[in-house]
């Protein structure tokens, strides 16, 4: 008969025992954002409406909706993911496929590793200096956004990166047999079977971009302005507007009697449209990984 | 007598190497080698790991340049022209087909793989892609068991078939010499045998270098056989030569003998 030595069972032990305190610090991780969640969502209830996202604030912005800094966040997050996702984009595939090991690859890339690691506020300055006052744009949306684009645009270069390495070196080597060009590799092999990972790597950094606050404050964004309710197009680029992170920083800090729910619900609005646009991310991730060829 | 004879070449070189060197790094992979390839011949390398058989295939179709870092001295010579001072090197590339180690199949239809090189080539009409396909795809012995299913994915294929569409892909763009670089590693026995079939088949229109690690596939193939060792090109001789019981080299009967070391 079979019987379990002393070393067999202190293997099912150990093995049992790190399963556990593995799923432990899983649990740990998740706990604390649905415990946030649902506090926001209960707090955030009474405020919650269609209203609410659709009308201004009013009353020294003690009253009233999220119109203004709504529109002015998407507005700061589309202009700058215009400008930080095709220079990104484009300069991985550079970096990745064309750049040869060298001493002006080699700054690159630490350059890329090291302005993703600087501090927002310091993003922040050196956009007040060179968008807002040397380039003269003033403090203005596109100011803003460039800002951020500033600052996302190390992390996507690093994503794209990755998605490009997860491409196969004997695909381009079997092209590259065949007589193709650097160029026709990439456009018929690399990206047709990368770009789940760069699109994934691009929309996860509006969130970076919704959430921050400190570039935008100095460089675009405004305590308070009325727009037009109801038209997307109530912005200028050039000029200044409400951002959903300064609005709920200003709201909860600086003016006193706000309405009870209305941080909340700010909040609520800033985390669900950041996780809805995740959640995009990750349907599209899977669509494409059906697809994958091979 | 002569093996070339029986085939009915001329000993026309194709391809004229004098005096390779190359390095990577500081480490010699090939030490100042010299020989022609002739017209219609299938070459056999053999010679054990890090011998420089690889490095050889890679500098003939100017894919070296891709690893950084590689010195290549000397010169290498396609009908008679030095392959350096050719300008467009993609070109240069397609006069080669390339087979290496492990199958390829890129993530592209069975169609699309072999369509691809000729589509690089500016080739755009269905009807010409159309008789390339079925015509490599055929001369790779692959044409019967894919032709139902051209647009499912080249890469789903098993190994064996793999290669076959990796040999049909090399055909595609109609080279003039045919580099085959251990194929059979990951193929299984029946495979290589057919494989070794279209071979002889294809030796009428191409020339061949068979790099391979089995010497009796080289053996069973090979017009001459050369023989190297450590990036020295030990002997190059007519197979009869190399595997009977008198080679030039001691070591050279060592190895075809399995007395290796």
């Amino acid at each position: 008969m079979f019987t379990e030595t002393e070393i067999g069972k202190q293997k099912r032990w150990i093995e049992n025992g790190m399963r556990v305190f593995f799923l432990v610090m899983t649990s740990l991780m998740i706990i604390p954002l649905l415990l946030i969640i649902g506090y926001l969502l209960y707090k955030a209830l009474p405020v919650l409406s269609f209203e609410f996202l659709f009308t201004n604030p009013k009353d020294n912005m003690r009253a009233g909706g999220l119109w203004a800094p709504f529109l002015g966040t998407i507005y700061l997050v589309v202009v700058s993911l215009l400008v930080s996702a095709p220079i990104g984009v484009f300069a991985a595939v550079y970096l990745n496929e064309y750049a040869r090991e060298n001493w002006f690859t080699r700054i690159t890339n630490l350059a890329v590793v090291n302005l993703a690691g600087v501090p927002s506020i310091v993003h922040a300055l050196f956009g007040v200096g060179a968008f807002v006052l040397f380039a003269g744009l003033g403090e203005s949306i596109l100011a803003a956004s460039l800002t951020l684009a500033i600052m996302t645009l190390p992390v996507i270069i690093a994503s794209t990166t990755e998605a490009l390495k997860a491409v196969p070196m004997s695909f381009r080597e079997a092209c590259w047999n065949l007589g193709a060009t650097r160029w026709q590799t990439i456009r018929r092999i690399v990206i047709p079977n990368s770009i789940s990972g760069i699109l994934t790597g691009v929309i996860l950094q509006v969130s970076r971009a919704a959430g921050e606050t400190a570039p935008i404050m100095f460089t675009g964004a405004v305590f308070y302005k009325a727009i037009a309710e109801g038209n997307l197009f109530a912005y200028n680029i050039t000029e200044q507007c409400m951002a959903l992170s300064l609005h709920l920083f200003t709201i909860s800090t600086q003016v006193p009697d706000v309405t009870e729910g209305i941080p909340y619900g700010t909040a609520i609005v800033l985390v669900g449209s950041v996780l809805l646009v995740n959640a995009a991310a990750i349907v599209l991730r899977v669509y494409l990984r059906t697809r994958k060829k091979w | 007598m002569q093996t070339d004879s029986q085939n009915g070449s001329q000993n026309t070189p194709v391809i004229e190497i004098t005096d390779l060197k190359v390095r990577y790094g500081d480490s010699p992979a090939l030490n100042g080698i010299s020989f022609d390839v002739h017209q219609n011949e299938i070459l056999g390398i053999i010679g054990p790991a890090q011998s420089g058989k690889t490095t050889l295939l890679k500098v003939i179709n100017r894919t070296l340049e891709f690893t950084p870092d590689t010195t290549v001295e000397g010169t290498v010579k396609l009908d008679g022209v030095d392959i350096d001072t050719i300008g467009d090197v993609y070109g240069l590339r397609q006069r080669i087909g390339m087979v290496l180690p492990l199958p390829v199949g890129l993530p592209l239809s069975i169609y699309d793989n072999v369509a691809f090189a000729p589509r690089t080539m500016g080739i755009r009409a269905k009807s010409e892609l159309n008789e390339i396909v079925e015509r490599c795809l055929q001369q790779a012995a692959l044409w019967d068991e894919v032709k139902d299913r051209l647009n499912s994915l080249g890469t789903k294929l098993s190994g064996g078939q793999q290669q076959r569409l990796t040999i049909a892909r090399a055909l595609s763009h109609q080279p003039e010499i045919l580099c085959l670089d251990e194929f059979s590693i990951a193929v299984d026995p029946v495979t290589t045998m057919r494989i070794e079939e279209v071979l002889k088949t294809l030796q009428a229109e191409m020339t061949i270098l068979l790099v391979t690690n089995l010497v009796q596939q080289a053996k069973r193939l090979a017009n001459r056989t050369a023989f190297f060792l450590n990036g020295d090109l030990i002997e190059i001789d007519t197979t009869d030569v190399i595997f009977s019981e008198n080679p030039a080299n001691q070591a050279t009967y060592d190895y075809v003998n399995g007395t290796f070391g």
